[in-house]
């Protein structure tokens, strides 16, 4: 483990992490996915995730705005413990609605595009700011024009996801978790389902995402972005951080031969 | 666009293959043709049909009244079943496992005990429960019902139908429910929805493509089911009036052509229905173009500007 036991919110240091990975284990029932992981993100961050495929950097991703469950340790975000209230030393599960309001903040892009296929781009991009936040229809739908025009498809609005490319699908899943207006933003290999000349287009609306101040964090293949756009790098293998640190750093001269087996495969 | 193809250059040749014959569909059509004239020349010629008595009845004002009834026992009974069935759907899929639980038993009572044998309990309601109390158990009394007001024969037609029919559609929804990629389910969830409205917004509006086609079945099978009704009994139903009219007059089979026309009319207008209500459902999925849904002027000039318009190009080759 890199990360040492520091615990810079605890220990009140200068900047406050904006996400806090305190010792987080997983189980699927013998399966021991996640074993103890460690991160911090702090505001404005890009935390780029990197790791072979089963090395639980999805599922860690996915512990964040609880579509799984922990199995032992604590998330935070922004101070909030994610998916319990502790009491008395106790924690108590919360209820859907408080667990609905946590992820209000945490904005998600997954692999798959998840766009609802019987909603135009448009019906995608207001469907939670209407339907979670009771924005109205209009105030949500100028927002929808400026989120779509930002991601390049303000001629795309009323287009079916069905009718739109595998990259522009992509770029309105992120315009709608955008819509939400999340202080943390996380990508579940958004590139991987692409075909590879539609890759650029995705990768470039994240990095001026980026460059806005957003958090993020991204679990990619895309070793490029993580060296040019990401802050700081984790390496994972079979459920634990085995490097982290400056991407370019770690991109240059892995410290562990897990790290330059894997760099030496997928560059 | 063939225009286009056919142009002048003349490197372009065009596939003009010779398509397969398939003399055995034009034999086959000949076979079938002569078997639908035998038929057409049975109907017109056998005197037993009885031609003026279905013509007599077909438009009888005692038909039309019960085809009336049938109608309104179809619509109400579906109704209540579909509302009832979305009710029960959710409930199965519910974090809750008393919604769970009720729910499956429910399904397991009203599916597996026969319509007619319910039709019959629902029309004796009466007799079992001659009133109606509502008030603290072993306590006070508030007011009270004679069950025979409320549960009208029309009533008990109604409710013994929707809710037998409810447990089939219950199953029906759920398997529309499910085919539902669970992606969709997360998307939403990652956007801070609630589960009900999930349910209702993103998962129901896409099971409906999958649901549709079998509740129309199910739709069709309950305007033929309605002739159960005289189990209850309520007697104003197309089958039911039409065999009154048939054990008076001495003519079965006159009457069973006219109801049989009758229930075939208002099949074909619920298929007709149905079609419309698929193609609402499979927006987005089914039949997509190319096209923008409702093309903003700005948005369609953009469309048109990035593809160059083929007509256009066709033109200008043409001299």
């Amino acid at each position: 483990m890199t990360e040492t036991s520091a615990n810079p919110r605890k220990q009140g240091a200068d900047v406050k992490p904006l996400v806090s990975i305190e010792n987080v284990h997983k189980f699927f029932g013998d399966h021991h996915v996640l074993q103890g992981i460690d991160l911090q993100v702090n505001p404005g961050e890009v935390s780029v995730i990197i790791g072979p495929s089963g090395s639980g950097k999805s599922t860690l991703l996915r512990c964040i705005n609880l579509l799984e469950t922990i199995s032992a340790g604590r998330i935070y975000v922004h101070d909030a413990l994610i998916g319990y209230r502790e009491r008395n030393g106790r924690l108590h599960d919360l209820s859907s609605k408080q667990i609905a309001n946590q992820r209000r903040e945490i904005g998600m892009v997954f692999q798959r595009f998840n766009l609802f296929p019987h909603k135009t781009a448009l019906q995608n991009v207001i469907e939670a700011p209407t339907q979670v936040k009771h924005q109205s229809k209009t105030a949500a739908k100028l927002k929808a024009h400026e989120l779509l025009e930002m991601v390049g498809l303000s001629d795309r609005a009323n287009y079916y996801p069905a009718q739109l490319s595998g990259g522009q699908q992509q770029r309105v899943a992120i315009a709608r978790a955008l819509a939400m207006e999340p202080e943390l933003m996380l990508f579940d290999e958004p590139t991987s389902a692409l075909d590879p000349e539609l890759v650029g287009d995705v990768l470039e609306v994240m990095k001026s995402l980026a460059k806005s101040g957003m958090t993020m964090i991204v679990v990619t293949h895309e070793i490029g972005f993580a060296r040019e756009v990401g802050d700081t790098l984790t390496f994972m293998d079979d459920g634990m951080v085995v490097e982290s640190g400056n991407p370019r750093e770690i991109i240059a001269n892995p410290q562990h031969r897990r790290t330059q087996e894997f760099l030496s495969r997928v560059l | 666009m063939h225009g286009a193809q056919a142009g002048t250059d003349g490197e372009l040749d065009l596939i003009k293959a010779i398509p397969v014959r398939h003399p055995g569909r034009w034999i086959g059509g000949a076979v079938i043709l002569l078997f639908v004239a035998l038929a057409a020349q049975s109907l017109v010629t056998n005197k037993n049909f009885r031609w003026d008595t279905v013509g007599k009845y077909l438009f009888d004002v005692l038909v039309l009244q019960s085809i009336g009834w049938t109608l309104l026992l179809t619509v109400a009974a579906m109704v209540l079943a579909i509302t009832l069935a979305i009710l029960l759907a959710f409930m199965r899929q519910s974090e809750n496992p008393l919604f769970r639980y009720v729910s499956w038993v429910w399904v397991w009572f009203f599916r597996g005990t026969p319509v007619y044998t319910q039709l019959v309990f629902w029309g004796l309601v009466s007799v079992l429960y001659p009133k109606i109390i509502f008030g603290v158990p072993f306590g006070p009394e508030w007011f009270s019902f004679n069950t025979q007001d409320i549960i009208t024969a029309l009533v008990a037609a109604m409710v013994g139908l929707g809710l037998n029919e409810s447990a089939y559609l219950a199953e029906i929804f759920r398997a529309g429910l499910k085919s539902v990629d669970s992606g969709q389910m997360e998307a939403a969830e990652a956007l801070g929805m609630r589960r009900s409205k999930i349910m209702w917004r993103i998962v129901l509006p896409q099971a409906m493509r999958v649901i549709v086609p079998p509740t129309g079945n199910e739709t069709i099978g309950m305007l033929k089911t309605t002739s159960l009704v005289l189990a209850i009994p309520f007697t104003l139903d197309l089958t039911f009036v039409t065999n009154t009219i048939a054990n008076r007059t001495y003519l079965p089979i006159p009457l069973l052509i006219v109801a049989a026309i009758w229930y075939l009319v208002i099949t074909s207008l619920l298929m007709v229905g149905q079609f419309y209500i698929e193609r609402y459902y499979g927006k987005g999925v089914d039949n997509v173009t190319h096209k923008p849904v409702k093309a903003t002027a700005a948005a369609a000039a953009a469309h048109a500007g990035g593809t160059p318009n083929s007509s256009g190009t066709v033109k200008g080759q043409q001299p």
